[in-house]
């Protein structure tokens, strides 16, 4: 159990991995990594979700398939990737060069007590994605890491890809980003230049 | 007795699949995911064979609400198939779509009421237009395969210009019966 228990801190591994983000796209999943993208640096390129727990990395594939020139980051959880663990298959029969998924691990459900995950419970995320058929998998554990995963993902041709990141346990003090929906989505279609109806 | 009835659907319905398709087409509908089902078996095919679509299988449906959200973000209309039994499986999810009013045109092959011959399949048939409209879906039904380009081109109209999400759910008796084994009975 404790094997998943990582001690990189969330923000300072979010922040870095944004760091210079160019052209890419960032969908997060509900719950922390919401606030963690937020926290990184507010962007029209962000769309934070505030809910559709497990959907996060299929928001992801329908924009990275619309927008093949444009690399695309998913920053979800263990619980919320857990939750659409499905998708790690359907992301394999596309084969999208320019997706790239992080799943910041604590292997706990951070938002509703810290009961632990599959996650923390045993389960190894990026052999489950090797598995599905995404290829381009690793286990980061030090910032090292972070900054060559960041390095790679402006490569449209080697996606998908899937890291699980290996952060810590404790409780960080929120960020709150934006909740409106509609807001958000104008927002992120107008960064893409398409206009409001 | 089957065997004529089947005919007969046969006979009616050949080409609904092709007007639907056809219909989307003309919508610069430009992603189609799905979860298999019998009834959606030929336009799944169409669109696999069309290299301006891109086409997705699922392994459930709230997959595909999610995916639509996304081909919307990215400037994509999207359209999901799917059986009424995954109905169920999009609910949550259909918040996504309320909350952002994201577009989102589905096709849903009824199963559960005309003739069906599998009892596990009529509780969720029956509860399928409510499990969309409790969620905000707007219930748009196809009876007559003479009427799908109007019906499908009312609901791509309601979805992507009017920012609704609109189910079209189609009758199970244009899929015509269920052949159960390959004998006749």
């Amino acid at each position: 159990m404790s094997a998943a228990t990582g001690t990189l801190d969330r923000r300072a591994a979010v922040k870095a991995l944004l760091a210079d983000r160019g052209d890419l796209l960032v969908i997060s999943g509900l719950g922390s990594s919401s606030y963690d993208v937020f926290d990184a640096g507010e962007h029209s390129g962000n769309f934070y979700l505030w809910g559709a727990m497990g959907g996060a990395a299929m928001v992801g594939l329908g924009l990275a398939l619309a927008q093949p020139k444009r690399p695309v980051l998913v920053v979800t959880g263990d619980g919320e990737q857990l939750m659409g663990i499905g998708s790690l298959l359907t992301i394999a029969t596309k084969q999208p060069g320019n997706l790239s998924i992080a799943v910041l691990d604590n292997g706990h459900f951070g938002e509703t007590g810290m009961q632990p995950s599959h996650s923390g419970l045993g389960a190894k995320l990026e052999v489950i994605a090797s598995g599905a058929g995404i290829g381009n998998v690793s286990d980061i554990a030090d910032m090292a890491g972070i900054e060559r995963f960041r390095a790679s993902l402006r490569d449209l041709g080697g996606g998908p890809r899937l890291a699980r990141i290996r952060i810590a346990a404790g409780e960080v003090e929120r960020a709150l980003p934006p909740r409106d929906g509609a807001y958000l989505k104008n927002r992120f279609r107008g960064h893409l230049g398409f206009k409001v109806s | 007795m089957d065997q004529i009835a089947a005919h007969q659907d046969s006979a009616t319905s050949t080409d609904w699949p092709v007007a639907i398709y056809r219909t989307l087409k003309s919508f610069g509908v430009a992603q189609v995911s799905y979860v298999p089902d019998a009834g959606h078996s030929k336009l799944i095919k169409l669109s696999h064979a069309d290299a301006g679509i891109k086409t997705t299988v699922l392994t459930t449906e709230e997959e595909g609400v999610a995916m639509v959200a996304g081909a919307w973000l990215g400037g994509d209309r999207a359209v999901l198939l799917m059986q009424s039994s995954g109905v169920g499986n999009c609910v949550n999810m259909l918040s996504l779509m309320a909350s952002c009013r994201f577009p989102l045109l589905t096709l849903v092959t009824m199963r559960g009421e005309w003739a069906e011959f599998n009892p596990w399949q009529i509780p969720m048939g029956r509860a399928t237009p409510q499990a969309l409209e409790i969620m905000g879906t707007t219930v748009l039904r196809l009876e007559n395969p003479d009427d799908a380009e109007e019906v499908i081109s009312a609901a791509a109209s309601l979805a992507y210009d009017g920012d609704q999400q609109v189910a079209v759910l189609i009758s199970q008796r244009m899929i015509g019966r269920k052949k159960w084994t390959k004998e006749t009975h």
